[in-house]
């Protein structure tokens, strides 16, 4: 692998990496590397990757405060409706027993005029028939007094409007 | 190493288990100079590459729900910014960049180092040592700068009972300038032997070519232990930036807090 050159003068030992020719050259490039891969680490990289780790514990830590937070929030929200509930719940009963009252309240007043007007109706309706009755009784009258006066001209006799109309009257009486 | 495959198998086995390590100019230069460019400049800068791909354009969205490359960098980072605060504590965060910064190169390298063809740069004591010693020397002046004197308490066992102190004091002395070593080594070596190892197996994958008697059994056992190891390799990678991070920190810890 190695050059035939290189063999004869490095093989003596048996170990390259006690051939002390080499080291000067190992070091040099060795410190080189360490200060670069320092330089690129301290510089560039390590913040790089802390500033990541960091900034998601930032937002975990904050993630976990805001659930929190609205958790609390919705037990909170929980207990105002259960509350809310139950003051509806008894606002309900209220009302019922309110508008119950009312409505009692309402029904016997309403009843009552409805009362009044129904006898008031009623009165009304028996003069009313009283009336007709009356009106009903006269008209008869007339046609009984007409019609008698009628009959008797009709047979020949001269009647005396007066006498007649008497008579009828008597005869209805009876 | 050539040498060693003797007999039958003279004719046609190569190994060359160590030479995926050696150090070669790209650009066919002679001589490797400190400034050339050597296939470790390569495969450090793929290492630069691929830390870049992975933390600065993966985690380029910065969305407020990862996407999957967002959520490999924000793995890693998290990953080691736990062990970091676990480890050496509150105020040992502010030392997080560099040891990010030596996790993802070790991570990275190893890892890399693990494709076919690949030049495996953490496998050289050369470059585990300078990380090594970079942290025992900024461990040690870390200690002396916060707590001044008082960082020599790190040796000085006071739950002990006090016979025993001075002799652990010395156990403690000697275990704290062995560490850089230990830290090196371990990461080094694990990387060469499994490596190593990988290139003896292949060195037996085809016998078959050669010797069909005995090619016949070789041939699939060592492409079995060359899978098997890989997958140990892959876990082996990732453990040992792991164990070079740590160790940095519990390092770290005791400079910070050096009372026990």
């Amino acid at each position: 692998m190695a050059t035939q050159t290189q063999d004869t003068v490095t093989s003596a030992p048996g170990m390259p990496q006690l051939d002390f020719s080499t080291f000067s050259n190992q070091i040099f490039w060795l410190v080189l590397t360490l200060v670069v891969i320092y330089f690129v680490l301290s510089r560039i990289a390590l913040p790089r990757i802390s500033g990541a780790l960091v900034e998601r514990a930032d937002t975990i830590t904050h993630d976990l405060a805001e659930a929190e937070e609205l958790k609390q929030r919705a037990t909170e929200a929980e207990k105002a409706y259960e509350q809310s509930l139950t003051d509806a719940r008894a606002e309900a009963q209220q009302i019922n027993v309110a508008m119950r009252a009312e409505i009692q309240l309402q029904l016997d007043v309403e009843l009552e005029k409805a009362d009044l007007e129904i006898s008031a109706r009623t009165a009304e309706a028996g003069a009313t028939l009283a009336e007709i009755r009356d009106s009903a009784v006269s008209s008869v009258k007339d046609v009984a007094k007409l019609t008698a006066k009628e009959i008797i001209s009709a047979m020949g006799g001269k009647a005396d409007a007066k006498t007649v109309m008497a008579a009828v009257t008597a005869r209805m009486k009876g | 190493m050539a040498t060693e495959s003797t007999g039958e198998a003279e004719v046609g086995l190569v190994f060359h288990p160590m030479d995926q390590f050696q150090v070669t100019p790209l650009f066919g230069a002679d001589k490797v100079e400190w400034f050339t460019i050597t296939n470790v400049t390569l495969w450090m800068g793929l290492t630069i590459a691929t830390i870049v791909l992975i933390l600065v354009f993966g985690a380029r969205g910065r969305a407020l729900v990862p996407t999957r490359s967002q959520s490999i960098a924000e793995l890693a980072y998290g990953f080691i910014y736990k062990m970091v605060e676990d480890v050496t504590g509150k105020d040992g965060v502010v030392f997080f960049p560099y040891i990010m910064t030596l996790f993802m190169f070790i991570l990275v390298a190893n890892f890399l180092g693990l494709l076919p063809m690949a030049f495996t740069t953490t496998s050289h004591i050369a470059v585990t040592a300078v990380m090594a010693m970079a942290v025992f020397l900024a461990v040690t002046i870390i200690g002396f700068v916060k707590n001044g004197f008082g960082f020599l308490a790190v040796f000085w066992i006071s739950s002990a009972p006090l016979i025993l102190r001075p002799i652990l004091a010395l156990i403690e002395v000697i275990s704290y300038f062995v560490r850089p070593v230990s830290h090196s080594i371990r990461l080094a070596g694990n990387m060469m032997a499994g490596h190593a190892v990988i290139k003896v197996f292949a060195a037996f994958a085809p016998l078959v070519l050669i010797s069909t008697g005995i090619g016949i059994v070789v041939t699939p056992l060592s492409i079995l232990a060359i899978t098997a190891i890989y997958a140990l390799e892959v876990l082996v990678a990732f453990i040992q930036a792991y164990v070079f991070a740590i160790l940095t920190c519990v390092y770290l810890r005791d400079a910070l807090h050096p009372h026990h």
